[in-house]
């Protein structure tokens, strides 16, 4: 009986995909809208949500329906959501994944199904090469660690201190910082990491400050940014002579207003500022503000916007064809105007590619802004050859 | 005398109605409700790890708010041995069920020493050193980014586990049914009567001649197994572990499910699994961004209603049922 039941599971999941060529698309939306990462699951339903009603929840024909899920940020919770999404309500995308566990849990359940897995968050490098069904438009680690320690060692500093997140996208971060540095001929005195759950980072910050380094470089994942600044503050680290600098990460939109005077200065990289200054991205921030009062979008919103966006558009190029492997080809190569800048999918690593800026958080109209000053324009990432 | 003891002893293991029902019903639910499994296998895995802890908290009164050390170190077994190449289910949950033996009766030693609150905080701090071990040691655990490249190979040589859940959930089911037949008729023998004299009076247990230490360490040590077989079962079905299976709020879920179904009487942990997981799947479901209000609230209401007697409801249930 079991082996009957399980030869039918195997012969239907072929069908899985093909079996929803009628007239809704299902995307199932899997982020973490409670627990630690909340910020990034609310950023990016809010975003989401914003793109379908800017653009309707009709494409090529088909209408659109987002299942909204919460896995609380844990891995075997994200896998079985993805499994019931995939298995119950036969969606033909899936798309959010908050942090690197999440989307590495799913990754082989996608491949199994043949169903695309839209990443709006997930940093980590090795994400993408997991399976042919992955497509990325948040961003990859690799990135703005490099585009930090080059602006770094063009801008005299000699020597700093890694200070990372220790998963995945942390240890991108540092890897990428400590090579771009060493190329450059700067040091990288120490490389400290710190655990992902609950983070107490002030005997951390002590320790970088005791190697006396020119700068500090910090990566944490979205959300934490505040708790850095405030104990950084706390230590009088921001008038020990430290520079600190930063993934976008750090000083994340979300956040940046709450954390006060003690960033002002900061110079970081990143992909997305709210502050971005284009007629796409105002219209965006002011949309998404309207939507969402009291809610500034920030790198999350970006790319849970994009994902959708590339959604739409590999649809429209495949006729409303709900095909895995032929929305994933929709989506290699394509390349628009997100409210980010210029950004498109490499069509080899499925991966983002989009401009760095290197910004330094101002004071703009009583918000505190990441405000940007140099761009490196269209950098892929830079761990794939 | 010595045959009317056999004879109320056998009385008391006799199996009734309304728990042949219980269990046909698991099993219908197999056949019933395909769209269900993956859901389901949560419940039993839960279920499985709830009536563990039941064999320490509601048999033996020990309580645990660390019962996760355990089900965590399980997980981590089943998932290294399924990394490094011994994909044999059945093998990988008897190995993460021994480890975790191991590790209950290591810390068993623990638990004796000194009462309630001494043991609240004993428990606690070894699921939390386990925490940060298995976060430190990411070289074998992934650390926090969980453990990647499980391979599991088909149950017997001859299933394998399909996307829909079925081969899981009826793994899972054939399992916790046969460890909650051991752990019915453990209960109904002697040895559990001994147990339960324990968590009476210890003095006067001890004062009968019944060895308190031990047999103390014998039911945590095999609630210990319960718990790492529980992990285990959730590593495999799910294949992928990460440091979660660990976290604290797996040991307060679970003291929560145990809670929910009522003590002491070993069905208490299936039924609270399955009111805890559907009332969670069905509430995230309903408003993914304030489910964990609305469940804490249900359980809040519950408490204030019902006391002892909303927690004591199966078993009054059962009992008058049965009679």
């Amino acid at each position: 009986m079991i082996r009957r039941s399980f030869m039918a599971a195997l012969l239907a999941v072929p069908f899985v995909a093909s079996a929803q060529a009628q007239q809704t698309v299902k995307i199932g939306l899997i982020v973490p809208m409670t627990g630690q990462s909340q910020s990034t699951g609310k950023q990016i339903d809010a975003a989401v949500r914003l793109y379908l009603q800017q653009h309707g929840d009709t494409v090529a024909g088909k209408k659109i329906e987002v299942v909204l899920r919460d896995d609380g940020g844990v891995a075997d919770t994200t896998k079985r959501v993805a499994q019931e999404l995939i298995v119950r309500d036969k969606v033909s995308v899936l798309a959010g994944f908050g942090l690197t566990p999440l989307a590495m849990a799913t990754a082989p359940l996608a491949a199994q199904a043949k169903v695309p897995m839209v990443v709006m968050a997930a940093a980590t490098s090795i994400i993408t090469a997991q399976n042919p069904f992955i497509v990325r438009t948040s961003q990859v680690l690799p990135q703005p660690a490099a585009a930090m320690a080059q602006w770094a060692v063009e801008n005299g500093i000699k020597s700093a201190v890694t200070l990372v997140t220790d998963y995945g996208p942390g240890i991108d971060a540092e890897t990428w910082f400590a090579k771009r540095m060493k190329e450059g001929g700067a040091e990288v005195l120490a490389s400290l990491r710190m655990p992902l759950a609950s983070p107490d980072f002030a005997p951390f910050l002590q320790r970088a400050a005791d190697a006396k380094p020119q700068a500090m470089f910090v990566f944490v994942p979205s959300g934490q940014g505040a708790a850095v600044a405030r104990q950084f503050a706390e230590r009088g680290l921001d008038k020990s002579g430290i520079r600190l600098i930063a993934t976008g990460d750090v000083t994340d939109d979300d956040q940046l207003n709450g954390m006060g005077d003690v960033m002002l200065g900061v110079v970081n990289a990143g992909h997305y500022s709210a502050a971005h200054d284009s007629a796409v991205n105002k219209a965006f921030v002011g949309a998404f503000k309207a939507a969402n009062p009291g809610m500034r979008p920030n790198f999350m919103a970006v790319a849970g916007y994009d994902g959708m966006h590339a959604i739409y558009q590999a649809l429209v190029k495949t006729k409303g064809d709900t095909d895995g492997a032929a929305l994933v080809e929709a989506m290699k190569g394509l390349s628009w105007e997100s409210p980010r800048g210029p950004m498109m999918i490499d069509p080899q690593t499925r991966d983002v590619v989009h401009n760095l800026y290197i910004r330094k958080v101002e004071r703009v109209d009583s918000e505190l802004y990441n405000v940007e000053f140099a761009t490196i324009p269209m950098m892929k990432d830079p761990a794939k050859p | 005398m010595r045959a009317a003891a056999q004879a109320a002893l056998a009385d008391l293991g006799r199996w009734r109605w309304p728990e042949v029902a219980f269990w046909v019903a698991a099993w219908g639910s197999w056949l019933l409700l395909p769209e269900q499994h993956l859901l389901l296998n949560e419940v039993a895995i839960l279920g499985l790890f709830a009536l563990s802890l039941d064999l320490v908290l509601g048999f033996a009164g020990i309580i645990s708010l660390g019962h996760a050390a355990f089900f965590g170190c399980g997980a981590y077994v089943a998932g290294i041995l399924a990394r490094l190449g011994w994909g044999d289910p059945v093998l990988g949950l008897l190995a993460a069920g021994l480890v975790a033996m191991g590790l209950g009766f290591v810390t068993s030693f623990l638990v004796l020493r000194g009462s309630d609150l001494t043991r609240l905080m004993v428990t606690l701090s070894v699921s939390l050193v386990l925490f940060e071990v298995a976060n430190r040691m990411a070289w074998l655990t992934g650390g926090a980014d969980g453990l990647q490249g499980m391979v599991v190979g088909p149950v017997l040589g001859w299933f394998a586990f399909d996307i829909f859940g079925s081969v899981a959930y009826a793994y899972s089911l054939v399992v916790l049914f046969g460890l909650f037949l051991v752990a019915r008729r453990v209960m109904h023998s002697p040895f559990g009567l001994s147990v339960r004299a324990v968590k009476g009076n210890a003095l006067r247990t001890a004062a009968i001649g019944i060895p308190v230490n031990g047999r103390l360490v014998a039911i945590y040590t095999m609630a210990a197994g319960y718990a790492g077989v529980a992990g285990g079962l959730l590593a495999q079905t799910t294949q992928f572990v990460s440091l979660d299976v660990i976290a604290f709020h797996r040991s307060a879920d679970v003291m929560l499910t145990l809670v929910l179904g009522g003590v002491g009487y070993l069905y208490g942990g299936l039924i609270g699994a399955l009111v805890f997981k559907w009332a969670q799947s069905w509430l995230s479901d309903l408003t993914p961004e304030y489910w964990q209000f609305w469940i804490g609230l249900v359980f809040v209401a519950l408490v204030v209603i019902g006391r002892e007697r909303v927690f004591g409801w199966p078993a009054a249930v059962l009992r008058r049922i049965a009679r």
